[in-house]
């Protein structure tokens, strides 16, 4: 398992090295620059040598080898340097965002797996029946809907109903508090992406442990725990469903690692001053050292969530040793 | 008698209900002190420096840290003239010494944030970094002054500019809002580049932390130089990139105002919601949508062509029905439209494409094309910016109106980024949206958009005769010369070149809640913005 684990790691890097050659090399590809959006993007007037030198002064004018030495080396040594639009280190920039997209992911997931697992249970318990298709019309519907749109609709319908029941209109908060600072501030403005993101992620789950219940439920050992007089309940809670969370676990665990930079809609809906964001800022304002940076993070976070997911199908099923 | 009885009588009632409703009016304008104010911002801060930076996104936050040596009367901002002293003292002062002297007396008791007594020497080093910025040190308006000569201070409270020649266009620079006095200790010590990251000035508020992407903060400076302001304990200036959600945090009451400015249909779903509890305050823009031809491609190196393009539009009925749709409304010259250098509506018909009798214009632009021998259906590539308004309404607006004559214009939209690349670098179209925009009305600076020589200029044309008219301009020393001498240019740019094309200049609508007073409306997002007028009536 050691060595299973050891070898995992260090496939990590060439997986890394990759990515960053190709988001340096695509970016680049992108007519435009920095320093023409900051200096004259607002259609004020802006010198032409102005531009230049801010071109000079961020490395610009430097011949690409040398951009590219840079930015490896700074990878190596995790000096992911200043953003190009800010100036500020990104490491800093990256930090701020990193705690709210993170609460949002976790949130997300813990309303995905609350409403997907029991309602994928019981949807293929009680195949066939009406709750049987109310689940999965519920299920369907949170794939067809994007989730930016039922933000959307979250936004409007919060400030239309307060405004008619309360006579003033409500919205959640637009600015970011830790829930250090105020937990209920904080729940106030992150519930309701959660749910909205967390409904869409759900309905795939759904679908998944509904099916791989099913699956589950029409194997010989099953047939045999029934035959032996087992309940219905130690059945499916002790048996059928652990056996099913295989393939649903995975689901979750991609949707998690996608949530980590994913999320850039809903942000934009919600104004979270998430990596999602940061990401979209970072690439409209061809901010190279910031793109290439929120990249690399994201196929870190993907790779690493991937290995996590992996360890975690061994521990969910014995039968699973990698050597 | 009894008449005059019942005259007098009627006469004492109404003057008492006037009185009565006066001082009514009088005490509801009474200022309530205190409250933090909440805007939302549509742009990201680059950096804190006013001197480099170009954007509202840096303005909208920053700007309420510093102070101006002079700026626009906050009272009168719609003013394109009306300057006040905010660092100096008394009147702005008028040029001496032949109007190459502009002498400045510096308010006395004024300090920076950090306790730092303001000087004279503050000021110079502050418009020495401005005007004559050390090598390797960027200031994007520095050929703004290009008048000025020197700037000294003969003692601690006086500022003196020395001009190499007179000039109208070097007040309404100084009032420039991206110009924030910073301190001379401050460049000193910690060198040019330092306010890039750093705050000190002497604004009506200081600075209590930013998160990036999220919010700036201020609280009330409680020595600022404007006695008894400012009115509000603070402000936060939260960051909201989509419209949408800025629109939706002022009905939600999550921010009381946005500075930049909303489409009229925005304007008008806020005012169905909320009905008197929005305020609407709607001005001019100095800002105007342009044309330009590519004159390195044929035919648009043919002046006949470059005509027709701009007898095609139909400026009059564009401002009509764009206006519903759009954020952009009057038709005007090169000067901004009630500019007392700005043409009349007599002289504008005069100009290429501003005549009122659309089938006329139409009918000779299609005889100028027959005449430079481009064929009906001639397609040339359109290149536009992404972005909705007001570009994509009216570059789609101009298609059709191109259309109008025979001509089809590929529209080809691109993303911000690419788009400046294909406008200001690679030059690769045959027609591009255009744009001119500035913050203080400053008409003979604004008009260089139009030189061929300007480096913000796409046309790729060289114009002797235009530069000779711009030189003479510029040190026209009375309105009535430099009204003059305006009309010239205008109709060597517009009528016997037609180098760009006017369409329509911007209109800025500010829906905000009506418990926001105190602030006016000026014709550019970037002017007043000091917010030290502003109060909250709740």
């Amino acid at each position: 398992m050691y060595k299973y684990i050891v070898k995992r790691v260090l496939l990590m890097i060439p997986t890394l090295i990759g990515a960053a050659v190709l988001v340096f090399f695509i970016l680049r590809l992108i007519p435009g620059d920095v320093c023409e959006l900051r200096l004259a993007g607002s259609g004020l007037y802006a010198d032409p040598a102005e531009i230049e030198l801010c071109r000079t002064n961020l490395g610009l004018n430097d011949p690409i080898p040398v951009q590219f030495a840079d930015f490896v080396w700074g990878f190596f040594i995790l000096d992911l340097g200043d953003s190009m639009w800010t100036g500020k280190p990104i490491t800093f920039e990256i930090g701020l965002r990193f705690q709210l997209s993170l609460q949002v992911a976790f949130m997300a997931t813990f309303v995905a797996v609350l409403i997907s697992i029991p309602l994928g249970t019981i949807s293929a318990i009680k195949q066939d029946t009406w709750i049987d298709y109310v689940v999965r019309i519920f299920s369907i519907a949170g794939i067809a809907i994007p989730s930016f749109w039922l933000g959307i609709m979250i936004i409007l319908g919060l400030l239309i109903a307060t405004q008619k029941f309360l006579g003033t209109p409500w919205m959640p908060p637009i600015e970011y508090v830790s829930p250090l600072e105020d937990p209920l501030g904080n729940m106030a403005q992150l519930i309701w992406p959660s749910v909205a993101t967390g409904y869409r992620y759900s309905a795939v789950a759904t679908r998944m442990t509904r099916s791989a219940l099913l699956e589950v439920l029409r194997e010989d050992y099953i047939r045999t725990a029934r035959a032996k007089g087992l309940l219905e309940k130690v059945i499916i809670n002790r048996h059928a469903l652990k056996n099913s969370l295989l393939p649903v676990v995975t689901v979750i665990g991609i949707e998690f690692a996608f949530l980590m930079g994913g999320l850039v809609v809903t942000e934009q809906v919600f104004n979270l001053n998430g990596l999602g964001k940061l990401f979209v800022e970072s690439v409209l304002n061809n901010d190279y050292t910031m793109t290439q940076a929120l990249v690399m993070i994201v196929v870190a976070v993907f790779v690493f969530t991937n290995f996590v997911v992996d360890l975690f199908y061994a521990w969910l099923d014995p039968r699973i040793r990698y050597g | 008698m009894r008449r005059l009885y019942s005259k007098i009588a009627i006469s004492a009632v109404v003057g008492a209900v006037l009185a009565i409703g006066g001082l009514g009016a009088a005490q509801a304008q009474k200022v309530k002190r205190g409250g933090v104010l909440n805007l939302v911002v549509g742009s990201k801060i680059p950096s804190y420096d006013g001197h480099v930076e170009s954007t509202f996104g840096m303005i909208h936050p920053i700007r309420p840290f510093y102070s101006l040596l002079i700026r626009i009367n906050p009272d009168n901002p719609q003013s394109p003239t009306d300057f006040v002293c905010d660092l100096c003292k008394g009147k702005v002062p008028t040029g001496t010494d032949g109007g190459k002297t502009y002498t400045f007396k510096i308010r006395t008791g004024v300090q920076f944030h950090d306790g730092t007594p303001l000087t004279a020497q503050d000021i110079v080093a502050t418009y020495k970094k401005i005007i004559f910025p050390p090598k390797g040190i960027a200031s994007s308006r520095k050929a703004f002054f290009k008048m000025v000569d020197s700037v000294s201070a003969p003692d601690d409270f006086t500022v003196v500019f020395k001009l190499k020649f007179p000039s109208g266009a070097f007040i309404p620079a100084v009032a420039t809002p991206f110009n924030f006095v910073y301190s001379k200790k401050d460049l000193d010590t910690n060198g040019y580049t330092w306010h890039k990251k750093n705050i000190n000035g002497t604004g009506a508020f200081r600075f209590v932390q930013h998160q990036p992407g999220s919010f700036v903060e201020g609280k009330a400076y409680e020595r600022y130089h404007h006695i008894g302001k400012p009115y509000l304990d603070g402000f936060k200036a939260i960051s909201a990139p989509k419209m949408a959600l800025r629109l939706q945090a002022i009905r939600g009451d999550r921010a009381s105002i946005e500075f930049r400015g909303f489409p009229p249909k925005a304007r008008d779903d806020l005012v169905k919601a909320l009905g008197d509890k929005i305020t609407v305050q709607e001005s001019d823009w100095n800002c105007v949508l342009l044309f330009t031809p590519n004159q390195k491609r044929k035919p648009f190196d043919d002046v006949r062509v470059r005509k027709a393009l701009n007898l095609a539009v139909d400026r009059w009925g564009g401002s009509k029905y764009l206006s519903k749709i759009a954020i952009v409304k009057t038709v005007g010259g090169v000067v901004f439209p009630g500019h007392p250098l700005a043409a009349t509506k007599a002289e504008l018909v005069k100009l290429t494409g501003f005549g009122t009798d659309l089938k006329k214009n139409r009918a000779e632009a299609r005889r100028l094309l027959k005449e430079a021998g481009v064929k009906e259906g001639f397609t040339f590539d359109f290149s536009n910016r992404g972005v909705d308004q007001p570009y994509k309404v009216v570059g789609t607006w101009l298609v059709g109106q191109w259309k109008k004559i025979g001509l089809v214009a590929k529209q080809r939209v691109q993303p911000s980024g690419p788009f400046y690349n294909t406008l200001r670098k690679t030059g690769d179209f045959d027609v591009s949206i255009d744009f001119n925009c500035q913050s203080v009305i400053n008409p003979i600076a604004d008009v260089t958009k139009f030189l061929g020589s300007s480096g913000s200029n796409y046309g790729h044309y060289d114009d002797p005769v235009l530069e000779k008219i711009y030189d003479r301009l510029l040190r026209a020393e009375t309105e009535s010369d430099q009204r003059k001498i305006m009309r010239e240019y205008e109709n060597r740019a517009i009528n016997e070149m037609a180098h760009l094309g006017i369409t329509l200049w911007w209109y800025k609508i500010n829906p905000h809640r009506s418990y926001v007073k105190g602030w006016k409306i000026a014709p550019s997002h970037y002017l007043n913005q000091s917010l030290d007028q502003i109060w909250l009536d709740k």
